[in-house]
């Protein structure tokens, strides 16, 4: 590959921004926050990548995307090929360009990291994957498959079982995927909001799966429509990739008055029911002018930065610990506060206080101290005493967290579970039982896009090979 | 897409409708229901499989149209299509043999209690049904009740038909009677009147079953927005119930959290009767 800059060339070209909406506008709309690099950004962004040998960013990829070959072939304006590189590891780039935890993975180990700022390679990801997608038609199609004559199931139409279908269906399997929602994605769809990660991109994506012969039937809740015992029948070989949709209940008094949501609920109905999104949306939502989100992930961001564009005139992130402890992405932190989001730090909720009409008016909180590291390594929050206040809300949205759904592993007792209820596997993704494998969320708990795509990956490899031996 | 292969009218704003839906039919029983969304951009509606045959694959369902939802999906004619109809939800009723039982309904209510009471009678239970509605036109399925009641005893807040009253007036006379007195009673109908019927039992020390009918989205415990407190626990009714103890449920927090989304409702009733929404 011809390379003709020099390493202090490289190192003398300033990182670029990411063009995104005005802030006071886009705290206003859904539409996606970041625009994109222009292709003369992306060149030049992947110019300051030093193509190092040892690789570091390549490991800090949980699915190993060749980062030094598909930004040296974007460095050089050869975007066919910079699209072929990175989909050879990653099936979901447009995704993950957009949503993995960059700073703590790829660019967390870019060397440019050590003294100033790393390759921006979530953005170069995303900039080849958009531009693969708007030049689909002319890019050569996947290879043509020998059919295996073997039938696959898929449990879940979240990363892991978009991507484990995927990959069977290219080995030539025939594939189903249930999902027990109306419409296809999982979190992708119905937790992630639109001004983060345009539904147009999973459409597009499930559109290719469906291309390579994949069939998706919505409204199959596998447990109760169909057992797992009647898909084991029915099938060669099932991956469960049925997510971690249960939400954590905060137990604190008044949990249960008008305008307390979960996350899940309050995320499902905007984003999957178009609630205070699509003009006159049959599903209702409470828009609240003081909006408390009690959490610090990135379902908490996703939940604050939709309370403001829904209305909210105070929206507020209620966290235990302190800010550098939060473990939302970097940027969705940066955007909620350019977009006016407060940040109420350091603070436990102790009730939700309500009307005698029964909705909530308050959250009554009490301020934390960070006392000695707990297991996690973080600095465990202590509280004050005697610092209690009430932060005005008539809506509540808990963003503790989720665990896994008994819905499904409860129908097969068979099937080996851990004590938090994830599905045991080995390394590969096989259960317990012969022939059922599983990945993402239902065997990590809540993780990330990545690591449930890598898991159907590595999945899909592990079941044509038990197909194949069959 | 689930094509709608009968479309009746039983009484005013109240349709029975015969779906075609193999998979949940084939897997149903008593007391679990599916979630319909008539078309792209509609509501998830919870609604009771009232009835389910497994060899023609269809469901029955009866839909009382009060809202904008519940209008869309009875305005679907023979031959027409249901967007997505998921389940068979929620658990199955516990069906036993308890000797003497009362089953008490009230409006649509009726409908969906006629299978469970049906297999109560099946499994050996002396049934004593008792139905309710605002007049005559609301008094719902009676005669194919009394094909395998011991007893059907009606009232109508009227009188038009029956006595004239509410449902806990018979079941008041049960309750006193020796020889009538229910070992269980179920319950199926509005939040007050399941309220009532709990409370008067009560003091009876009679056990009575109560279906909960929250506010619901996904069906399949991943929102929480179901949640009803039974003793001191909150529980997700779509996954826990829709039965349960009518003497442990927060029939108030129930009824109150019914009324988060009046404002709006209203509203896409309006649209829905005509016009654009405002
Ligand atoms: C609000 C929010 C924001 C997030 N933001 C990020 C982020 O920025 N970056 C990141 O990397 N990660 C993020 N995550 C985490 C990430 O979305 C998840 O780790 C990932 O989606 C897990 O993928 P999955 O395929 O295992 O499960 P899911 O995405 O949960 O998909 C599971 C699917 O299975 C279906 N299903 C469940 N039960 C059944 C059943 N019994 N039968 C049939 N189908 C069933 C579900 O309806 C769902 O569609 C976020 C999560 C949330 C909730
Ligand atoms: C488990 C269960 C079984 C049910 N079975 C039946 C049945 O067999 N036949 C029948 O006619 N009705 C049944 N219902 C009630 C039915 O779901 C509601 O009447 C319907 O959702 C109202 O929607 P709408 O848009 O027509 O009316 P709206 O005007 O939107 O609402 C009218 C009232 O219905 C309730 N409601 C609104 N949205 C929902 C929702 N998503 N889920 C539950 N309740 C809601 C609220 O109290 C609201 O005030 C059942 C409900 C549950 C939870
Ligand atoms: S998939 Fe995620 S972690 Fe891997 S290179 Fe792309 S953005 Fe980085
Ligand atoms: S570590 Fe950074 S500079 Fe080195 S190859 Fe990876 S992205 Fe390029
Ligand atoms: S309807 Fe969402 S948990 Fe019950
Ligand atoms: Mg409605």
């Amino acid at each position: 590959m011809i390379n003709n800059l020099s390493a202090k060339e490289r190192l003398s070209i300033a990182r670029e921004k990411m063009p995104e909406q005005d802030a006071a506008l886009r705290s206003r709309n859904f539409a996606e926050v970041n625009l994109g690099l222009s292709l003369e950004q992306a060149m030049r962004e992947a110019q300051r990548c030093l193509l190092c040998k040892s690789r570091p960013c390549v490991a800090g990829c949980p699915v190993e995307v060749d980062i030094p070959e598909f930004v040296a072939c974007l460095a050089q304006g050869d975007l066919a090929a910079a699209a072929h590189a990175l989909m050879r590891d990653n099936a979901l780039p447009a995704v993950c360009g957009r949503v993995c935890p960059q700073e703590v993975q790829c660019e967390a180990k870019c060397v440019r990291g050590v003294r100033g700022l790393p390759v921006a390679v979530g953005y170069l990801e995303r900039f080849v994957a958009d531009w693969a997608m708007a030049n689909s038609a002319d890019l050569p199609g996947p290879p043509a498959t020998v059919p295996s004559g073997k039938q696959a199931a898929v449990v879940g139409c979240g990363p892991a079982g978009l991507t484990a279908a995927g990959e069977l269906a290219t080995r030539g399997h025939e594939v189903t995927i249930f999902e027990a929602l109306h419409d296809t994605g999982g979190v992708l769809r119905y937790g992630i909001p639109e001004f983060r990660l345009p539904k147009g991109i999973i459409d597009q994506e499930v559109r290719r799966l469906i291309d390579v012969g994949v069939r998706i039937e919505c409204n199959v809740i596998i447990g109760k429509t169909l057992t797992l015992g009647q898909l084991r029948e029915q099938y060669d070989a099932v991956f469960i990739g049925n997510g971690a949709g249960l939400p954590v209940m905060l137990g604190i008094d008044g949990e249960n008055l008008k305008g307390v949501y979960s996350a899940n609920e309050y995320l499902t109905r905007v984003n999957l029911m178009g609630a205070g999104q699509v003009f006159d949306s049959a599903t209702p939502i409470l828009r609240g002018r003081h909006v408390a989100v009690i959490g610090g992930g990135n379902t908490a961001m996703d939940c604050v930065r939709t309370a403001r564009r829904l209305g909210a005139e105070r929206a507020m992130i209620v966290y235990r610990r302190g800010e550098s402890e939060m473990p939302a992405r970097v940027e969705e932190v940066h955007h909620a506060k350019q977009e006016g989001v407060e940040f109420v730090m350091l603070t436990a909720p102790l009730a939700v206080l309500g009307d005698e009409a029964g909705w909530a008016r308050a959250l009554r909180c009490q301020k934390m101290a960070l006392g000695e590291p707990d297991a996690s390594g973080r600095r465990r929050p202590v509280s004050v005493a005697g610092s209690e206040f009430d932060l005005p809300a008539e809506v509540v949205i808990n963003a503790l967290g989720t665990r896994a759904n008994p819905l499904l592993t409860a129908t097969e007792p068979a099937l080996k579970l851990n004590k938090w209820g994830n599905i045991e596997t080995d390394e590969r993704g096989a259960t317990s039982l012969p022939g059922i494998f599983a990945g993402g969320d239902i065997v990590r708990g809540g993780a990330t896009v990545i690591l449930a795509m890598g898991d159907g990956k590595r999945a899909a490899a592990a079941m044509d090979a038990y197909l194949r031996s069959a | 897409m689930f094509k709608v292969l009968e479309n009746e009218v039983l009484a005013p704003g109240l349709h029975r409708l015969v779906v075609e839906a193999p998979r949940v039919a084939a897997a149903r029983r008593p007391g679990q229901f599916v979630i319909v969304r008539s078309a792209p951009g509609e509501e998830r509606i919870p609604l009771t499989i009232g009835d389910a045959d497994g060899a023609s694959g269809t469901l029955t369902l009866f839909v009382q149209a009060i809202g904008a939802g519940t209008r869309k999906i009875v305005a679907v004619p023979p031959g027409g299509f249901l967007r997505d109809v998921a389940g068979p939800l929620g658990q199955p009723t516990h069906i036993e043999n308890w000797g003497r039982v009362a089953c008490i309904g009230g409006g649509v209510g009726t409908a969906v209690l006629y299978p469970l009471a049906k297999a109560l009678a099946e499994a050996g239970n002396q049934v004593t049904t008792v139905i309710g509605g605002r007049s005559a036109e609301f008094i719902l399925l009676e005669k194919e009740l009394a094909a395998f009641s011991a007893e059907v005893r009606v009232t109508t807040e009227d009188g038009s038909r029956g006595r004239r009253g509410f449902v806990t007036l018979e079941l008041e006379d049960l309750l006193r009677n020796p020889a009538r007195r229910p070992r269980s009673v179920f319950a199926i109908g509005p939040v007050p009147m399941m309220r009532a019927v709990a409370e008067q039992t009560r003091p009876h020390g009679v056990a009575t079953i109560v279906s909960l009918n929250p506010i619901m989205i996904d069906g399949t415990g991943m929102c929480g927005g179901c949640r009803v407190v039974v003793g001191t626990e909150a529980r997700f009714a779509c996954v826990d119930g829709p039965e349960f103890d009518g003497h442990l449920v927060d029939f108030q927090g129930l009824a109150d959290r019914l009324t988060m989304y009046h404002e709006h409702e209203a509203q896409c009733r309006l649209a829905h009767a005509g016009g654009g929404m405002p």
